[in-house]
């Protein structure tokens, strides 16, 4: 059966859906503008759905309509129920569903190569396709187990803690070389048991690259994995010579990419030793080491709403311990009251805050955070020098001086926030006892400016906003 | 279309990619990364053409399943990016 090129408006279809795509990207370069862009994602896809649907003799539409219905429905629903501290896990939920969608398509197609026309008049699949569909299927199960382990670590689900095998270096290399050489064999000989023991070898890979890799490298992973499932878009659109999914896929595999060197460069840590794993491991190693006791300083809430009261400009640094005690509304209230007060208030944010790239912002802004008093770090970095108070909440190792100065910290050379050049350091944290992901012990604590106000998050702001009242 | 053609269209959405994504403001990762997941259910035009045609009911029954799950990805991804994007307001004056 040959195959025969499709009129030329089903290709221009297609190649706008793709222009669709890459403005529903362009749009995020501004909150202003990003929404408009998510309109032209949706009418991106709805053209890409229609002009297949069109194109192709549907045997049964009902089928397809229910199949749509029913995972639309779940997708929905999920949608607006999920809390933005979850999203993290609903992301590696949503790159498994991709992956797996890929799976499943490079194994339809394999099965009916006929109504994917990648058939030569033999009946045999073309050897190119071949290639295509053996990425197309390695990629997407390694997508979809490896999201499965990232979601269930990430939902709390599965300890965050590395699990490191013996050799798994060598396992790992020697399953992604038989992979590689199976799709090669593939080009010769079509034999099913060649297609799924590459299926079954890439589920298997996806799965021991992200069991070594410890929590604190979850960001790194989530990115990573966003990729992943780009380059499987991509390459079924080869196999199918699909330009929406073919612009599409290598979109979105750029911009996962391009996350994960952002995430890596804030924590300084090279792509190879992220998936090399084991960073938890190492940490919890270290916090154990005995440390001499030092005299520090706690504060009450009533002295926090003192000195912010008389202050000209106040930096918060949240972190994800803010989120975890639910307390960016109160923050946020807390912001309200004293810039009504007149004292200037802004928020600084780290790359790697959160669990995901951009989540704290997420997270602020859901707590009505205007997104024009929320800085990123090399933007706001030198304002400490000037700023009278520095209110770090749940935050840790990105305030650590340490990553500026010892060379033995495991953070070292981590781009850090210079809260030890403010005039006072408020240090909102659940106990002394506890160490930041890195598990190193933080100098800030001990600086003569800082007073540590030692309660729960939230408690803390309700308790400073009272104090600011009266 | 022939490979080649194909591949000078992916190579330069490559290059596309990385300039639009760099350009995107790091507030807005997470909703990037929710819009990319979205986006990438495009793969969905693979899962209808196998769910559409006769031929190996094998094939379209994997078809079907895999309709139903970039569904999932493409009306979740869209509604949950709208619904972060909503979020984000600038300061009241």
């Amino acid at each position: 059966m040959e195959h025969t090129a499709p009129p030329a408006w089903v290709m221009l279809a297609y190649l706008i859906s793709g222009v669709f795509f890459i403005l529903a990207l362009r749009g995020l370069s501004s909150p202003a503008t990003s929404q408009r862009g998510n309109r032209f994602g949706m009418a991106g896809m709805l053209i890409a759905v229609v002009t297949t649907l069109v194109t192709h003799e549907v045997a049964s539409l009902p089928e397809i309509l229910g199949a749509i219905a029913i995972g639309g429905g779940i997708g929905w629903v999920t949608a607006r129920k999920i809390a933005m501290t979850d999203m993290p896990q609903l992301v590696a939920a949503f790159h498994s569903l991709v992956g797996m969608a890929a799976v499943l398509v490079a194994a339809a197609a394999f099965l009916n190569p006929a109504a994917f026309g990648i058939a030569g008049e033999d009946g045999q699949i073309n050897p190119v396709s071949r290639i295509e569909m053996g990425l197309g299927i390695a990629i997407g199960a390694i997508t979809f187990s490896g999201s499965v382990i990232a979601f269930l670590k990430l939902a709390g689900k599965m300890s965050g803690a590395p699990i490191l095998l013996p050799l798994r270096h060598i396992i790992n290399l020697g399953t992604l070389a038989a992979i590689l050489g199976l799709i090669g064999y593939f080009t010769v000989d079509q034999s099913p048991w060649i297609f799924w023991t590459v299926t079954a070898l890439a589920f298997l890979i996806g799965f021991l690259l992200i069991i070594p890799i410890g929590g604190a490298d979850m960001p790194v992973v989530v990115s990573m994995l966003n990729s992943y499932s780009g380059w499987a878009a991509a390459a079924m659109g080869f196999t199918l010579h699909n330009t929406a999914m073919i612009i599409t896929g290598a979109l979105v595999g750029s911009s996962g990419a391009i996350l994960s060197y952002i995430m890596c460069k804030a924590m300084n840590r090279s792509f190879i030793s992220v998936i090399a794993g084991g960073f938890g491991a190492e940490a919890a190693v270290s916090s154990g080491e005995a440390k001499e006791q030092r005299p520090w300083k706690r504060g009450s809430a009533e002295d926090a709403a003192y000195m912010m009261q008389q202050a000209e400009s106040v930096i918060i640094v949240p972190g994800y311990g803010m989120a975890v005690a639910q307390a960016q509304h109160a923050l946020r209230e807390m912001a309200d009251v004293l810039k009504k007060q007149g004292v200037s208030v802004k928020y600084a944010i780290h790359p790697v805050a959160g669990r995901m790239p951009g989540h704290m912002n997420v997270l602020l802004a859901e707590a009505s955070v205007p997104y024009d008093e929320v800085f990123e770090l090399e933007d706001i970095n030198s304002e400490f020098a000037q700023a009278d108070v520095a209110f770090i909440i749940g935050a840790n190792d990105v305030v650590n001086p340490a990553a500026k100065t010892d060379k033995t910290s495991p953070i070292y050379g981590m781009p850090v926030f210079d809260v030890d050049k403010a005039k006072t350091v408020f240090f909102v944290k659940r106990s002394m006892g506890g160490v930041g992901y890195a598990g190193v012990d933080n100098d800030v604590f001990y600086m003569d400016q800082t007073m540590m106000l030692l309660a729960d998050a939230k408690k803390m702001c309700e308790d400073i906003v009272k104090s600011l009242q009266h | 279309m022939d490979f080649i053609s194909i591949l000078s269209i992916f190579v330069m959405a490559c290059f596309v990619g990385y300039y639009v994504v760099w350009s995107v403001t790091p507030a807005l990762h997470t909703p990037l990364m929710a819009v990319t997941n979205a986006i990438s259910s495009v793969i969905i035009v693979g899962a209808l053409i196998a769910g559409a045609a006769g031929g190996s009911p094998t094939a379209k029954w994997l078809g079907l399943i895999a309709i139903a799950l970039a569904s999932v990805n493409i009306f979740g991804g869209f509604a949950v990016t709208a619904r972060m994007l909503a979020m984000y307001k600038k300061k009241e004056r």
